[in-house]
């Protein structure tokens, strides 16, 4: 018999083993929430897949009585507007400050220690300034998943950037190259596929500001559904929207680490 | 064509390099060998221009060399002298690419000019075949040939290589030697090469310095720092000589070390 860390499971279990405890989870639930709905079919604490599927049915296929609108995507299509306008804001600002930090070290010494210092100040906590300054609307949403987010990419991508073994660019600078040159046909296309995983990264943070945003202050999007039926007791609105949510960031994160190995074929061979 | 006058170095309290005076003629191969950590590759660096002396000056055609890295001064490090992210080919034509454009792309027929001059270097150095791979798909010796293709397409007067074999097997090692010494004929180059394998320098090139400290201080031995101790005519001279240089070097490298 191998030593237990030397044991690996054949594909079939390795499948196996991983869809498991999805499959506990799912008949655990289906158990109980036969059982309570059993004791009173009244029950809105764990709704069956029927009443979920019903609600759900409701919001995606049948227009809102009260605007016309089928709300699950129009829930949907808001929040990943603003998700994506977030992060894309976040992208680009994170690349210039952790570009030009990493390879000027005049901008470093200018710009590093007020990003490091930003990066400290948790965003929830400026929420409110967003709220006053930019109103209610759709940009103070969109600027905290910037502002939350900005700081970790230009770290980030700052810390990547000084890795790049110094040898390179010297051999460039033997080259004949000019610091532009350098920075965009040395620099930028090795930091591409770290700012596309520092974008996967940080996902999870921006979806904590989005819904965190459209639940104080909104009139449509994911989170604020949620937390608007939450009133109701509407389990069988909030379970389905949860589950959506995590397919939608695990779609988004499948992307791009495909866009990834798409667009740059030189990492394949690395590592 | 290179003078080396009193030039000094010093990290801090500890002198690396003291008083070297050299000149060196055009089409020179000169290797550089010694203890590790005894200099040679910061005087490597100060040809390159990545490090400046201390005192002293390194004088190019009679002006003081450059203190940063230029297209007169190729070089080859002993690893990551190649870009990941480009192909084989890019890799030798992007020199052409820093020169000819103001943002580093190429287009039309002077890209076309660029990669046929690239494949030329390629088939001298035997990666012809290689063109369209990327250099983590390459063997080491592979991409050293590259660096070496990629360092010499825009003909620079000097080749600076630091210590570029140092992590390949010895057949391989024996090729890349034959290659350097007839493309160092081919393109009239003058070259620098530091290594840490004695024979190496016995064997390439036309002159042979051996970096060791004059004076050791076991109390503080980081106090004198390593001059050139011969200055050999590669070629004259006898292996007795060859020992002796060798035991002396392990010597210092021990004292160094404890």
């Amino acid at each position: 018999m191998k030593r237990l860390i030397n044991q690996q499971p054949s594909r079939v279990w390795g499948v196996a083993l991983s869809l498991l405890p999805f499959a506990i989870l799912l008949l655990m639930y289906v158990l109980a929430s036969d059982a309570r709905l059993a004791e009173n079919p009244q029950d809105k604490l764990l709704p069956s897949f029927e009443q979920m599927g019903d609600a759900i049915y409701r919001l995606a296929f049948e227009p809102s009585r009260r605007t016309g609108e089928y709300l699950f995507w129009q829930d949907t299509l808001s929040s990943l507007t603003r998700l994506g306008l977030g992060m894309l804001i976040a992208a680009s600002l994170g690349l210039v400050f952790g570009l030009s930090t990493g390879a000027f070290p005049m901008v470093y010494s200018g710009v590093a220690p007020l990003v490091t210092v930003a990066s400290l100040i948790p965003p929830m906590a400026i929420l409110p300034i967003l709220f006053i300054v930019f109103g209610l609307g759709e940009v103070s949403k969109v600027a905290l998943i910037a502002i939350g987010i900005t700081p970790f990419i230009a770290r980030d991508i700052q810390k990547r950037c000084l890795e790049i073994p110094r040898e390179q660019l010297v051999k460039a600078q033997t080259l004949g190259a000019n610091s532009g040159q350098i920075l965009l046909r040395v620099l930028l296309p090795q930091l591409m596929p770290r700012l596309i995983d520092a974008v996967r990264l940080s996902l999870g943070s921006a979806w904590l500001f989005l819904i965190a945003a459209e639940a104080i202050a909104s009139t449509d999007g994911l989170g604020y559904r949620v937390f608007l039926v939450r009133r109701y007791l509407s389990m069988d609105v909030i379970l389905p929207y949860v589950a959506w949510i995590a397919l939608l960031a695990f779609v988004i994160d499948f992307v791009l680490r495909k866009v990834s190995l798409w667009a740059f074929p030189w990492q394949e061979s690395r590592s | 064509m290179i003078d080396i006058q009193n030039v000094w170095k010093r990290y801090g309290d500890s002198v690396i390099l003291e008083d070297i005076n050299a000149s060196v003629k055009e089409g020179e191969f000169v290797t550089l060998v010694g203890a590790s950590g005894c200099g040679k590759s910061t005087f490597l660096r100060m040809l390159l221009g990545t490090d400046i002396p201390s005192k002293g000056e390194i004088l190019l055609d009679g002006k003081p060399i450059l203190d940063e890295p230029d297209s007169e001064r190729g070089v080859v490090f002993q690893q990551y002298s190649v870009f990941p992210h480009m192909s084989v080919l890019e890799n030798v034509t992007i020199a052409r690419a820093f020169e000819g454009s103001v943002l580093g792309f190429l287009w039309g027929a002077r890209k076309r000019a660029a990669r046929e001059e690239a494949m030329t270097m390629l088939e001298t150095v035997g990666l012809a075949h290689m063109a369209d791979r990327y250099p983590d798909e390459l063997s080491g010796g592979m991409r050293q040939r590259l660096a070496i293709a990629q360092a010499l397409i825009l003909k620079p007067r000097i080749l600076l290589l630091d210590e570029p074999f140092g992590a390949l097997d010895p057949g391989i090692r024996a090729d890349m030697h034959k290659l350097v010494l007839s493309l160092w004929r081919k393109h009239k180059l003058t070259v620098f090469m530091v290594t840490h394998d004695l024979a190496e320098g016995f064997h390439l090139g036309t002159r042979l310095w051996v970096f060791d400290k004059l004076r050791v201080d076991p109390q503080a031995p980081n106090s004198y720092g390593a001059g050139i101790t011969y200055d050999l005519p590669v070629g004259a001279c006898e292996p007795e000589l060859l020992e002796k240089i060798d035991s002396g070097l392990n010597s210092t490298g021990q004292e160094l070390s404890e």
